[in-house]
């Protein structure tokens, strides 16, 4: 395995004066290629807000921030969307899908956006991924008329759509019932070991974190285990 | 960037009651332009068609010049005293010198050298002052189209022949083919056949003109020579001033455009326009704000949606031109159609020059269709630039977490 990212002294306030609110505190963390890890805690011990800064969406108070060997605290806001784009996939806790796309749609979106337009080879991977989470049938489907195990399979599948070298997904499981929390993580731990591709599982649930290969516990802002 | 097209187009048919508001707003605000449009320039035409169009637009007129002094000053004074002459006559000479230049100037479509003078019409014990035109055969309707006006006979006049207007035919108890008797300022008279009756609809013209040939006006006016009056029509009558000028450079003759007299007509049709343009300002106005407020509330409402085209990897840009698209896409839909409505309304009016004094004088090819269209997509999609650069800014993590 090799290194995939670090982050140093990572250190994130909200506010100023009197409201400042430190959510990390120059916590540090490093990740290889190819694992599959849970980020446990307690809410308010700043998981999301890890989560948010590791998928570029967000930039740390101070601390260095470093993937596949690009020093993110440094870059402006077009080169980090670029980034984001290639290397990062996003997995939310409310799936997230656009409204008026179909399956197929939303699954293609993060190349389509890079290419400027729905290319052939596109759909053809989209529809691939869609089939392997079981969604052969549901392609063409508006995403509105998914349920909400479909949808999150959905989701999982525009995160893997332009091969990106990390996952990061906050609660996946959250608003799922058992089986069909069982089925996403069953795919997931699937992608991981196919495709080498590397995931961070935020989850608040014992049994979803058991099945990842590395539980990092996060409290008060730290990495504490 | 077809992908954002793609989706500022999604975007209109997802919310189609609320697009189709918004693009029959912009359709009407088309409309009212294109139509404002046709309506002050089709009135601007006919005021200028019916108050200038029927007049010279370019007049040389003879100048009466003072006698000469035939003792030449010495010493001493000399005390001249002119007695009032209503009735001396100027004459222009050398017509046929100049004529011929003044009608190789581009933009004369024709030059009518003329006899002015007054007189008088017996028929019986009635008598009718009139004033007397004399013109070339050929250039009767040259100047003031007296064809287009001609109610009974025909406008052509030979020796002896004499055209009257309609209402002084009334006073006269006149038809074509009889006969009345001019006597003119001169003493001269002379036995006219009427040949033609016409109807301006102007009182003057209709009630106490009457139209003879060059010949007949020479010997009623005993002009065996020259002309009072050169009247020239052109092919664009706001030219006149320049073509005023040019004659004068030419010939050495105070050449005068109509807009000198006709200034107040000028200045009106001045303020006419700028109503105008006042009007079809407000329709625009109307478009700008329609579509940003709608896409100002499309983006609020899109917040969730475009955070997560951020988190993506959809750049500021791409966000922006969705939505800029999207107002360009309402603009060309509202302006087409509503040039569309204004072609099938502005369609339902009489053509221009059949326009009826009694009917709107609104002209379809003033409707200024390809303007109304550009500056609606134009506007739309400027209108929609804060609302794009709004959705831009919008935080993915804040967005996301709505």
């Amino acid at each position: 395995m090799t290194a995939l990212l670090a982050v140093e002294h990572l250190v994130k306030t909200f506010g100023a004066g009197e409201a400042e609110t430190r959510v990390l505190r120059g916590l540090s963390l490093q990740m290889e290629t190819g694992e599959l890890a849970a980020l446990l805690g307690p809410s308010g011990s700043g998981k999301s807000t890890l989560l948010t800064i590791l998928g570029t969406l967000m930039q740390p108070t101070s601390g260095s921030h470093t993937m596949l060997g690009v020093d993110l605290t440094q870059a402006n806001d077009r080169a980090l969307t670029e980034f984001r784009n290639l290397h990062i996939g996003f997995v939310f806790q409310f799936h997230n899908l656009l409204p008026d796309f179909t399956a197929l749609e939303n699954v293609i979106f993060p190349t389509a956006v890079r290419e400027g337009r729905e290319t052939a080879a596109a759909r053809a991977r989209g529809r691939d991924l869609l089939g392997r989470m079981g969604l052969a049938d549901r392609v063409d489907f508006p995403s509105t008329n998914l349920s909400g195990g479909q949808k999150q399979r959905v989701a999982v599948a525009r995160a893997l759509m332009n091969s990106p070298e990390l996952v990061l997904a906050d609660e996946p499981t959250g608003n799922l019932d058992r089986a069909s929390a069982t089925q996403v993580m069953e795919l997931i731990g699937q992608i991981n070991r196919d495709e080498g591709t590397t995931f961070l599982i935020s989850t608040h649930d014992e049994k979803i974190a058991a099945t990842c290969r590395r539980q990092i516990v996060v409290g008060d802002g730290l990495v504490t285990g | 960037m077809l992908y954002a097209i793609k989706i500022a187009l999604r975007y209109l048919l997802s919310s189609k009651a609320q697009s189709a508001l918004l693009i029959v707003g912009v359709a009407l605000g088309v409309f009212i332009f294109i139509f404002m449009s046709a309506l002050i320039g089709g009135l601007a035409n006919y005021i200028l068609r019916t108050i200038a169009g029927d007049l010279s637009h370019v007049t040389i007129t003879a100048e009466v010049a003072d006698p000469e002094l035939l003792i030449a000053p010495g010493a001493g004074f000399i005390l001249l005293a002119q007695e009032k002459y209503s009735l001396r006559q100027a004459t222009l000479n050398d017509t046929a010198t100049f004529v011929p230049m003044i009608a190789a100037l581009p933009g004369v479509v024709a030059v009518s050298p003329q006899i002015n003078g007054s007189g008088f019409m017996t028929r019986g014990g009635q008598v009718a002052q009139v004033a007397v035109t004399g013109v070339e055969p050929g250039l009767e309707a040259a100047v003031i189209r007296l064809d287009t006006y001609l109610i009974a006979g025909t406008t052509r006049l030979g020796t002896g022949l004499v055209m009257i207007g309609k209402t002084l035919a009334e006073d006269l108890d006149l038809s074509v083919g009889e006969t009345i008797r001019l006597d003119s300022a001169r003493g001269i008279n002379a036995v006219l056949t009427v040949s033609g009756i016409y109807e301006l609809g102007q009182g003057g013209i209709d009630s106490a003109s009457a139209y003879v040939s060059l010949n007949t006006a020479r010997t009623l006016f005993a002009m065996p020579q020259g002309v009072t009056r050169i009247e020239i029509k052109l092919a664009d009558l706001m030219t006149a001033d320049v073509t005023a000028a040019r004659i004068t450079t030419i010939t050495g003759m105070a050449a005068e455009s109509w807009t000198t007299p006709g200034a107040e007509v000028l200045s009106a049709l001045k303020a006419q326009n700028q109503t105008g343009i006042l009007l079809k300002t407000f329709a625009m106005v109307s478009i700008v704000i329609g579509i940003a407020s709608s896409l100002l509330l499309s983006t609020y409402r899109r917040r969730p949606e475009i955070g997560i085209m951020r988190a993506m990897g959809a750049s500021r840009r791409f966000v922006v031109f969705v939505f800029v698209s999207q107002g360009a896409l309402v603009g060309i839909l509202g302006g087409l159609s509503g040039a569309g409505l204004g072609y099938l309304v502005l369609s339902a009016f009489p053509p221009r020059d059949s326009a009826h004094p009694s009917v709107m004088p609104i002209d379809i090819t003033e409707g200024a269709f390809g303007l109304a269209i550009l500056l609606t997509i134009a506007i739309a999609t400027l209108a929609a630039i804060l609302p794009a650069r709004s959705a831009a800014r919008v935080d993915p993590v804040t967005a996301i977490g709505q």
